[in-house]
């Protein structure tokens, strides 16, 4: 063998990664998830009381008297789920609407870039501070909405009177202005990275704007927007400060959304100062309780959004 | 691949139906500008009925401009204009009583990407009457059948029509994508490379289906594969720096280009 060949396959050509980043990198990850564990773990260990001494009666039943240790969340978990999803069910619309302004050429570049920035300058409100904009703003919207809707269509449960201020409803209608950045700019880049071909394709069969957006480019981005409304119903369920402000933190059940509700993250936030003795060790269960469920959604999220990628596979 | 003494039979004058137009689509005194950019500049160019007309020349030279033109889709991209006219069949597709949608409608285009939607094949290829607001199902079922069989794909995919498009290979989706654009029964027919996607034997289908599909739309494709201009072309227009510089006969310009342009082009010696 010649010299030249031999150096540039010898050995000493090659630079293996340093050993020092190998091991900090590994650290990093492993401690990673020792960190979910042990979370986890010490969650566990100061429900392990209340789950002892309640088993399952605390997830359905209804009861919240600390002094006389009687503990069950299940309205708690109601108003997680109810407050979280008519949030989305506010937030989506809007955001998708928003979403395709954003991204098909209505406006002017320069507009567009100024909105998309205003809407994502929403995420950098903090939570506080939506709680008091909600207590002074939309309190008093929605009462008068309230009082109205009790007046006209207080037959149907779901709004049956008296009306509060602080109720499911306002927290929800505030959680839809909290998670609308995240759907908005989830879905907008989803829609944005719709091939260009595809848009061409539909134009050139002379479709308009609207059979083009409403026939290819929003299916197209489906799966995207799939995972933004995931996304936004995880934030929702997890956001704490805002929603304590505004719900009205009540453990009685009702069908009305202009009742006062409860949510765990709020139950956690409000009590936990105060707490002592098996009203900690039934708190922690409530904690363990949000975790399963943001986790249950998180992975029903994964499976609907691999589901439709599915769908669309082999475009992008 | 193939000489041009081997390429398929192709309509000499005396086979040309006599009631078909020369001057199917007329290009008269046509500028394009790109805002400030002129892209084309003074194309004046009759484009014959049931005849493939390819437009040839280096990357950047006005061809895929001059091409979108026809169904005016370089309105969708901001800053752009035009002066002069171009005219199917007598009328000029920038008169103020067209309406874009029925023009884009009447005229087929394929791009150099195949383009299906994330649909059935089915729903690909009904995707035209669908927007034009055609939903019975026996009509759409004899265009499915029609189409397919027009892009030469029936047999191939008659027994799963309703799975997805994107199941396809790389060249069943272009065959595809043809059959969409001629189900709506369109005149012309645009094709953007259609075949620089796909490999030889998917091109050799595409070409086989050009020379088949112009006995029924006037088709005009853009390429960058000069023997491909040879064997499924009728007439040839080299277009350099946005301008035309030749358009004849393909065997003409070929074997006997008048410009010196052309013939370095053709035979290699730059773009």
């Amino acid at each position: 063998m010649s010299a030249p060949e031999k150096d540039i396959i010898s050995p000493s050509g090659y630079r293996p990664v340093p050993d020092f980043f190998k091991i900090l990198c590994q650290t990093a990850s492993i401690l990673t998830v020792l960190m979910l564990g042990w979370i986890i773990y010490e969650i566990i260990e100061s429900a392990w009381p209340a789950i002892q001494k309640f088993g399952l009666d605390f997830i359905t039943k209804s009861a919240w008297v600390p002094n006389r240790e009687r503990f069950g969340v299940l309205p708690f978990i109601i108003g997680t789920l109810a407050s979280s999803l008519l949030a989305i069910l506010l937030a989506f619309p809007l955001g998708v609407a928003i979403a395709i302004f954003l991204s098909e050429n209505f406006l002017s570049p320069a507009i567009r870039q100024t909105m998309r920035f205003v809407v994502e300058m929403l995420a950098a409100i903090p939570s506080v501070v939506y709680g008091l904009w909600g207590i002074f703003v939309i309190i008093p919207i929605v009462k008068a909405f309230g009082d109205w809707a009790v007046n006209s269509l207080g037959g149907f449960p779901l709004f049956s009177g008296p009306a509060y201020g602080n109720s499911l409803l306002t927290a929800s209608v505030v959680l839809a202005i909290m998670i609308l950045p995240t759907i908005t700019a989830i879905s907008r880049n989803a829609l944005a990275s719709v091939p260009k071909t595809l848009r061409e394709g539909a134009y050139a069969l002379g479709a308009t704007r609207w059979e083009a957006i409403f026939s290819v480019i929003l299916p197209t981005a489906a799966p995207g927007i799939v995972a933004a409304t995931i996304l936004g119903l995880g934030r929702a369920m997890g956001e704490t400060m805002a929603v304590a402000m505004l719900i009205g933190n009540s453990s009685r059940l009702s069908w009305s959304i202009l009742s006062p509700s409860g949510t765990l993250a709020g139950l956690l936030a409000n009590q936990f100062g105060e707490a002592q003795g098996l009203q900690v060790n039934s708190l922690m269960y409530a904690a363990l309780i949000l975790i399963g469920i943001t986790l249950v959604v998180n992975l029903l999220g994964e499976a609907v959004l691999r589901y439709t990628q599915k769908q669309t596979a082999g475009i992008r | 691949m193939q000489t041009s003494n081997e390429a398929p039979a192709k309509n000499t004058a005396e086979d040309r139906n006599p009631v078909d137009r020369p001057d199917f689509i007329s290009v008269k005194d046509f500028n394009f500008f790109y805002g400030k950019k002129q892209a084309l500049h003074e194309i004046n160019m009759d484009i014959p009925e049931r005849q493939v007309t390819a437009l040839i020349g280096p990357s950047g030279c006005g061809k895929s401009t001059l091409l979108r033109n026809f169904n005016r889709m370089n309105e969708l991209i901001d800053g752009v204009h035009h002066t002069g006219d171009i005219r199917i069949l007598g009328k000029s597709i920038f008169d103020k009583g067209v309406e874009v949608i029925s023009l884009r409608r009447s005229i087929g285009m394929v791009f150099q990407k195949s383009n299906p939607f994330p649909k059935s094949i089915y729903e690909n290829v009904v995707f035209a009457l669908r927007i034009s607001g055609i939903s019975k199902k026996s009509d759409l079922d004899e265009c499915v059948e029609r189409s397919l069989r027009g892009a030469a794909l029936w047999n191939e995919v008659k027994d799963r029509l309703h799975e997805s498009a994107l199941g396809l290979s790389g060249g069943q989706m272009q065959r595809l994508c043809i059959a969409r654009a001629i189900a709506n029964r369109p005149k012309v027919l645009l094709m953007d490379e259609p075949c620089s996607a796909l490999d030889p034997i998917a091109t050799v289908k595409v070409e086989e289906l050009i020379r088949e599909l112009k006995r029924q739309f006037t088709i005009v494709i853009v390429t960058h594969n000069m023997q491909q201009a040879t064997r499924c072309s009728d007439n040839t227009a080299f277009f350099y720096l946005g301008k035309l510089v030749e358009y004849a006969d393909t065997q003409k310009i070929f074997s006997n280009p008048s410009e010196k342009q052309t013939e370095d082009y053709i035979t290699g010696r730059f773009g």
